[in-house]
C-alpha cells in the first residue's frame, strides 16, 4: 500500500527526541541476557585469584560430578582456539601469546582458567567453585614505574624489562627550541587507570547450526563486522559461516571496541556442545577482566619565552599496557602523542613512550582513549607555565592558539587540523562564566580566607576515527538505504550505536534528503547477516563518517528517483524536493510512494536503469575532523576537609554542524560526567600483590546524578570540509575538555599556599593534605 | 555474583518466623540491601532466608506513652518521610535521608540496618544520641535492652541465634531540643567515613544536655561522653564546641581505608562533631 508523505519541516538542527527512548525506557529492549533460546546452557569462568601464579594442575571432576554440568573446559582443550587478536602494530612490539584460557601460568587477577558449561547459571556458577586450580604464587608488579625498574617480577619470563615496545616521534626542531628558551617548566603528570563500567556487562549467547555448519554468535559489542571477521578466525570457520549479531548494548566507552577470550569460548563451546550457551559477565569480573582505560604517568618539559609564546614540548610517556595486549592496547598511547600540541601553533615535539607490561587486566580505548590523557598534559602544563610567567590562563591561551586563518593546519606531530576557530568558544565561555567579575570576585573572597579556584581547559580532539591508513583495520564506513515499495525508507548503517542515538540523527538526516517524515526512516545495524560490512562505532565516527555513507547513498538514489519521476511524468526537467518528483514545467507531480512502488513493479524503466531503489555507499574520509572547546571551571575548596565543591561548569563545545542539539546535549553531559568521575572520584586501584581493591561498586566511585553540578553547555558551529554534513563528532568531548578544567580550578584554588599541581583524582583527603602542608609552609 | 542456593520462606506472622529461624544456619532477610550483596559476593552463604519483610506486624511508626515505637521493617523512607518521626524525633528522619539512595531507602529496613551493624551505616550514630533502645524477640520470649548495648563490634550485635529486631524505642523529644545528623559520603558506597548525630538541650543560656553519636570512624558505633561531659554546662560558643569536638576521636582506634586514614578520619570526625553540634545547638530552642 502506497503511502502519502508530505514534508513540512526540515528536521536537521531540531531537538527531536530519541526514537531509541520508549524502548530502553519501557525495558522492552533487548539485551544479550534477554536471549533465551530452548536446551541453551550456561556458562560461567573460573578465573584467576592470584596476580601471577603457575598453574601446576587442575582437577575439573568435582566439577563435572554436580548433576546439571554439562562440561568443563581447560587450556589444553583450548589450545587451539584464538589468540586473543592485537590488531595495533608498533616496531618491535612484543606480543605474548594471549591464550583464551591459560595454559600453565596465569598473569593478572581474573586471568580466565576454565570454563564450566551447565544446564542452568546457577548450576555453572556453583561448579565453578568445585574446579580444583592448584597455583604456585609468584612475585607481581602492578606499578607502572616499578615494573621498568631494575630487579622487578617479570609480567612475562622470556621479557624480563617488561618492555612491550618504545616509540619515538618527533617533529621541527626541539633542541633548538629548549637551547633558545627563556623559560622551561617540567611535571610529572599522571592518568589514573579507570575502569569503563558500562551499565550492562559484555555478554555472549552463541548458537551452532550443526546441519550447515554456522555459528550465530550474539555479543554486546561496539564491532561487530570486525569481531566476526576476527573470530572467524580464532575459531577456524569460514568468515560467511558466522554471523555475529548486536541486540541492544547498555554502553560501551570503548570497553566493547575490542574481541575478547570470552567471545572465542562461548563460539567454542557451542560448536562442542552442539547447544546454544549463554555467558554473562558479571560486574566484578567487569572489574576484572574487562578492559581498563587510561594508566599513563607522563614526564612533561615545556619550553617558552618570557611572553608566553610555547617554543617546544617533550614528552616521556609511561604506558601502563597490563598483562597482555587486547585489540589496541598499545596504539592507544599513540593517539596521546598525536594530540600532544593541543590547540597550540608549537612546531616542535618531542615523544618518547614506552609501553609497559603490568600484572593487571589489560588497558585499551576508554572515552576519548589517548586524547584526554595529552589533553589533560598540555592543559596542566600551559596553567603551569603561566603560573610560572605570572600570566593570565587565558591572555597564555589566545596567544598560542593556532589563529582561525591557519586552516587548514599542520601540526608537528603530523596531523593536518581540518577546521577551527579556537578563540570563539573560549571566548564565549568566558562571557557566560563572567569571567572579569569572577576574579575579582575571587581576589575578595581569598581576601577573607576562603580557598576559590577558576580552571580553564580549551581542548582539541581527533574525531571521525578515521581515515583507513591510521587505522589498524580499516577507517571507512557504509551504508545502505533502500526505499521500500510502499515507500518507507529503510536505513542499514555500518556503525554499531549503542547510545549515541544514531537511529534519530540517521533518520533526520535520511528524513530530510527524502523529504518524508522520520518516522517513515528506519535504521537497522548490528547484524552481520543484514547489514553490509561495517567498521563500528567509535572514536566519534558515527555521524560523520557512517552519516556521511548514508548521505551519498541517499544523493545516488535521488538521482534514480528524478530518473524515475520524469519517466513517470512523461517530463525532461524535475525537482525532487518535499517528497515528490515535479515537472518544472507543468507543475505536475508524483510521489516518492508512486515511484518508489513503480520502481519495484518495473512496468517500464528509465533508459539505462536498474529496478528497486536500493543504494549502498562505502565511504573513505579524506581527514579526521577535530573538534575543539572551551571548558570553565569554579571551585571553592573546604580547607577543613579538602572538599571540592563545584560551584559552576561552563562548556562550550564546537563540533562542527549539530544535527540533534539534544542528542549533543546528552553527548556533553555524559562526557562531562566521565571527566570528573576521572579528576574528582574514579581509580581503579591494584595492590602490590596483584589485588583489585576497587573491584566493586562499593569501592570505586563512579559519579553519581546527585554529585553531578549544573552544566551550563552551549556551542559554537565550525563545519568541518572533510566531509559534506559539516559535522565533526561529539562522543568524547565532554571527557576530554573536563578533567583539566577541573584539576586547573582546583589547583588555582590552592595556589595561594603554593600549589602547582595536583594528581587525579582529586580525592578530599589529598587536597586536605596540601591545604595542611600549605598552613605549615 | 550468583549466590549458593538456599531455602526461602515467607512467614506471614512473627511467630512463624521465630519458629523457622530455630532452623541450622538461617539468615534472616528483611530488606535485603546488605544480605543480598553478600550473598551474590559468596561471602554469605546461608542454607535458609526468612524473609520477614512481609509479616505486617513488624512494620509500623507509632507514639505510645511519650515513646516512638518503630517496627523493624519500616523502611527508611518510611522513617524518612513520616510525619510524626519528623515531628517527634527530627534527627532519625534527618539520618535516614542520608542513607544510600532512594532506591536503598524504599527497600532497606531500620531493624535490618542495625542488626547487620555496619560500622559505617547511619542510624546507629542517632539512635546513640538519642538514647534508643532496641526490643529483641525469639521463640522463648522478648527483651529490651539499651542501644548501647546493642552494639558490640563489627557487624556484632547483642542478638542471640533465633533472636531478631522486633522495634526500636525512642523517647520522643522535647520541643526544645535541638538536633543535627552530619556526614562526609564515601563517594562510591555512599556509607559514611564519618557520621555524627548530635543532639543538645539548653537551660538558661547553658547546654544542660549534649549527646553525640558517632559512626563510621572505627570498628563500631558509639557514644562519644567525652565530648558531652565537657559541653555540658558550657554556654556552647564556637570555642566551647570546638574544645568539646576536639576530643571526639581520642581513645578511638580510627579505621583506615582507600578513601580516608586514620588520621584523616580523625580529623574529620572533629571537624564534623563541631558542625552537627553548631548546627544542633541552632536549632534549640
Amino acid at each position: 500500500m502506497a503511502t502519502t508523505i508530505t514534508k513540512t519541516e526540515t528536521l536537521v538542527g531540531k531537538r527531536i527526541r530519541r526514537r531509541e527512548d520508549p524502548r530502553l525506557i519501557t525495558g522492552t529492549a533487548t539485551y544479550v541476557d534477554d536471549i533465551q533460546m530452548p536446551g541453551m546452557h550456561h556458562a560461567c569462568i573460573v578465573r584467576s585469584p592470584h596476580g601471577a601464579a603457575k598453574i601446576k594442575s587442575i582437577n575439573v571432576k568435582p566439577a563435572t560430578d554436580l548433576p546439571g554440568v554439562v562440561a568443563v573446559f581447560i587450556g589444553k582443550d583450548t589450545e587451539k582456539v584464538g589468540p586473543v587478536p592485537c590488531g595495533a602494530s608498533l616496531p618491535g612490539l612484543r606480543v605474548p601469546h594471549h591464550y583464551v584460557l591459560a595454559i600453565d601460568r596465569v598473569y593478572f587477577v581474573g586471568h580466565p582458567v576454565a570454563v564450566v558449561v551447565a544446564t542452568d547459571r546457577y548450576i555453572a556458577r556453583d561448579a565453578a567453585d568445585l574446579v580444583e586450580v592448584e597455583y604456585e604464587p609468584l612475585d607481581t608488579v602492578t606499578d607502572v614505574e616499578k615494573a621498568i625498574a631494575p630487579g622487578a617480577p617479570a609480567v612475562h619470563p622470556e621479557w624480563p624489562d617488561n618492555t612491550a615496545f618504545n616509540y619515538h616521534q618527533e617533529g621541527g626542531d626541539v633542541d633548538k627550541a629548549f637551547a633558545e628558551a627563556e623559560v622551561v617548566v617540567k611535571q610529572r603528570i599522571t592518568s589514573q587507570r579507570l575502569i569503563p563500567t558500562a551499565m550492562e556487562t559484555r555478554g555472549v549467547v552463541a548458537e551452532w547450526h550443526a546441519g550447515d555448519r554456522s555459528l550465530t554468535l550474539h555479543s554486546s559489542t561496539q564491532i561487530p563486522h570486525l569481531l566476526r571477521t576476527l573470530l572467524a578466525m580464532m575459531l577456524g570457520l569460514e568468515e560467511n559461516r558466522l554471523r555475529v549479531v548486536t541486540p541492544e548494548v547498555g554502553g560501551g566507552f570503548g570497553s566493547k571496541l575490542n574481541v575478547y577470550a570470552e567471545e572465542a569460548l562461548m563460539g567454542f563451546v557451542a560448536m562442542k556442545t552442539g547447544k546454544p550457551v549463554k555467558w554473562i559477565e558479571g560486574r566484578r569480573e567487569n572489574f576484572t577482566c574487562t578492559i581498563h582505560g587510561r594508566g599513563h604517568v607522563d614526564y612533561y618539559e615545556v619550553a617558552a619565552q618570557r611572553d608566553g609564546t610555547i617554543l617546544g614540548i617533550k614528552l616521556k610517556l609511561i604506558q601502563d599496557l597490563g598483562a597482555y595486549h587486547q585489540l589496541l592496547t598499545p596504539a592507544i598511547p599513540t593517539l596521546s602523542v598525536l594530540m600532544m600540541p593541543g590547540l597550540y601553533k608549537c612546531q616542535n615535539i618531542r615523544a618518547d613512550i614506552v609501553g609497559v607490561f603490568t600484572n593487571a587486566v589489560p588497558t585499551d580505548a576508554y572515552r576519548g582513549a589517548g586524547r584526554p590523557e595529552a589533553t589533560h598534559g598540555i592543559e596542566r602544563m600551559v596553567d603551569i607555565l603561566a603560573a610560572e610567567l605570572k600570566m593570565d590562563p587565558v591572555e597564555i591561551r589566545l596567544k598560542n592558539f593556532v589563529g582561525k586563518e591557519s586552516f587548514p593546519y599542520a601540526t608537528a606531530t603530523g596531523l593536518t587540523y581540518d577546521s577551527g576557530n579556537y578563540a570563539a568558544p573560549l571566548e564565549k565561555a568566558l562571557d557566560t562564566i563572567g569571567y572579569k567579575k569572577l576574579r575579582d570576585e575571587q581576589k575578595k573572597v581569598r581576601a577573607e580566607g576562603r580557598l576559590m579556584g577558576i580552571g580553564i581547559s580549551t581542548y582539541g580532539e581527533i574525531c571521525a576515527i578515521g581515515p583507513s591508513p591510521a587505522t589498524p583495520a580499516g577507517g571507512w564506513e557504509s551504508a545502505t538505504v533502500k526505499i521500500e515499495p510502499s515507500g518507507k525508507v529503510t536505513v542499514m548503517t555500518g556503525c554499531s550505536p549503542h547510545g549515541q542515538g544514531e537511529e534519530t540523527t540517521f533518520a533526520q538526516i535520511a528524513a530530510d534528503e527524502l523529504g518524508v517524515g522520520i518516522d517513515d526512516v528506519l535504521v537497522l545495524h548490528g547484524d552481520t547477516a543484514i547489514v553490509q560490512y561495517g567498521i563500528g562505532t567509535f572514536g566519534s565516527r558515527g555521524t560523520a563518517i557512517g552519516g556521511t555513507a548514508m548521505y551519498y547513498a541517499l544523493q545516488e538514489l535521488k538521482e534514480k528517483i528524478k530518473k524515475y519521476g520524469a519517466m513517470l511524468l512523461g517530463s525532461e526537467d524535475v525537482a525532487f524536493h518535499d517528497g515528490v518528483c515535479e515537472d518544472k514545467k507543468t507543475g505536475k507531480s508524483i510521489t516518492l510512494a508512486e515511484i518508489a512502488a513503480a520502481s519495484y513493479r518495473a512496468m517500464k524503466l528509465p533508459p539505462g536503469e536498474t529496478p528497486g531503489l536500493v543504494a549502498t555507499n562505502f565511504w573513505e574520509p579524506p581527514n579526521f575532523t577535530f573538534p575543539f572547546g572551551a571548558h570553565i571551571v569554579v571551585t571553592e575548596v573546604d580547607p577543613d576537609t579538602g572538599a571540592i565543591d563545584l560551584k559552576r561548569y561552563v562548556c562550550v563545545d564546537d563540533c562542527g554542524k549539530i544535527i540533534n542539539p539534544l542528542i549533543v546535549d546528552g553527548q556533553v553531559h555524559g562526557g562531562v560526567a566521565q571527566g570528573l568521575g576521572q579528576a574528582l572520584w574514579e581509580q581503579a586501584v591494584y595492590d602490590d600483590s596483584g589485588q583489585l581493591v576497587t573491584g566493586e561498586l562499593m569501592d570505586y566511585a563512579l559519579p553519581r546524578a546527585s554529585s553531578m553540578p549544573w552544566i551550563e553547555s552551549s556551542h559554537t558551529e565550525t563545519p568541518s570540509p572533510v566531509n559534506p554534513l559539516g559535522v565533526k563528532g561529539v562522543g568524547e568531548a565532554g571527557t576530554i575538555g573536563c578533567s583539566p578544567a577541573v584539576v586547573n580550578s582546583v589547583v588555582d584554588a590552592l595556589s595561594v599556599l603554593g600549589v602547582r599541581h595536583i594528581d587525579m583524582p582529586l580525592t578530599p583527603e589529598k587536597i586536605w593534605n596540601l591545604v595542611q602542608a600549605g598552613g605549615r609552609a | 555474583m550468583i549466590a549458593q542456593n538456599f531455602e526461602y520462606s515467607a512467614p506471614a506472622n512473627l511467630n512463624e518466623a521465630l519458629r523457622l529461624l530455630a532452623g541450622e544456619n538461617t539468615k534472616v532477610l528483611a530488606g535485603g540491601m546488605s544480605l543480598i550483596p553478600l550473598m551474590k559476593l559468596r561471602l554469605s552463604v546461608p542454607d535458609q532466608l526468612v524473609d520477614i519483610g512481609r509479616i505486617p506486624e513488624l512494620n509500623y511508626i507509632r507514639e505510645d506513652s511519650g515513646n516512638l515505637r518503630i517496627g523493624a521493617t519500616t523502611t527508611h523512607h518510611q522513617v524518612e518521610s513520616s510525619p510524626l518521626v519528623r515531628s517527634r524525633c527530627p534527627l532519625l528522619a534527618e539520618a535516614a535521608g542520608f542513607i544510600g539512595d532512594i532506591q536503598v531507602r524504599n527497600q532497606g529496613t531500620l531493624g535490618g540496618s542495625i542488626a547487620h551493624a555496619d560500622p559505617a551505616a547511619d542510624y546507629p550514630a542517632s539512635l546513640l544520641a538519642l538514647e534508643a533502645k532496641v526490643v529483641l524477640v525469639k521463640a522463648t520470649g522478648q527483651r529490651e535492652i539499651p542501644i548501647t548495648e546493642f552494639f558490640v563490634d563489627t557487624f556484632t550485635t547483642a542478638l542471640e541465634p533465633g533472636e531478631i529486631v522486633k522495634e526500636v524505642i525512642i523517647p520522643v523529644e522535647a520541643q526544645s531540643t535541638g538536633t543535627s545528623y552530619q556526614k562526609m559520603l564515601q563517594p562510591a558506597s555512599g556509607f559514611a567515613i564519618v557520621g555524627i548525630a548530635a543532639r543538645i538541650r539548653k537551660t538558661g543560656g547553658k547546654i544542660a544536655m549534649a549527646r553525640v553519636g558517632v559512626t563510621g570512624v572505627s570498628g563500631k558505633p558509639y557514644r562519644a561522653s567525652n565530648v558531652e561531659k565537657v559541653l555540658e554546662g558550657t554556654a556552647g560558643s564556637v570555642e566551647d564546641i570546638k574544645k568539646a569536638a576536639a576530643l571526639v576521636a581520642d581513645g578511638v582506634d580510627a579505621n583506615s581505608d582507600l578513601f580516608a586514614s586514620a588520621h584523616y578520619r580523625a580529623h574529620l570526625a572533629r571537624i564534623y562533631t563541631a558542625r552537627a553540634l553548631t548546627v544542633a545547638s541552632s536549632r534549640t530552642a
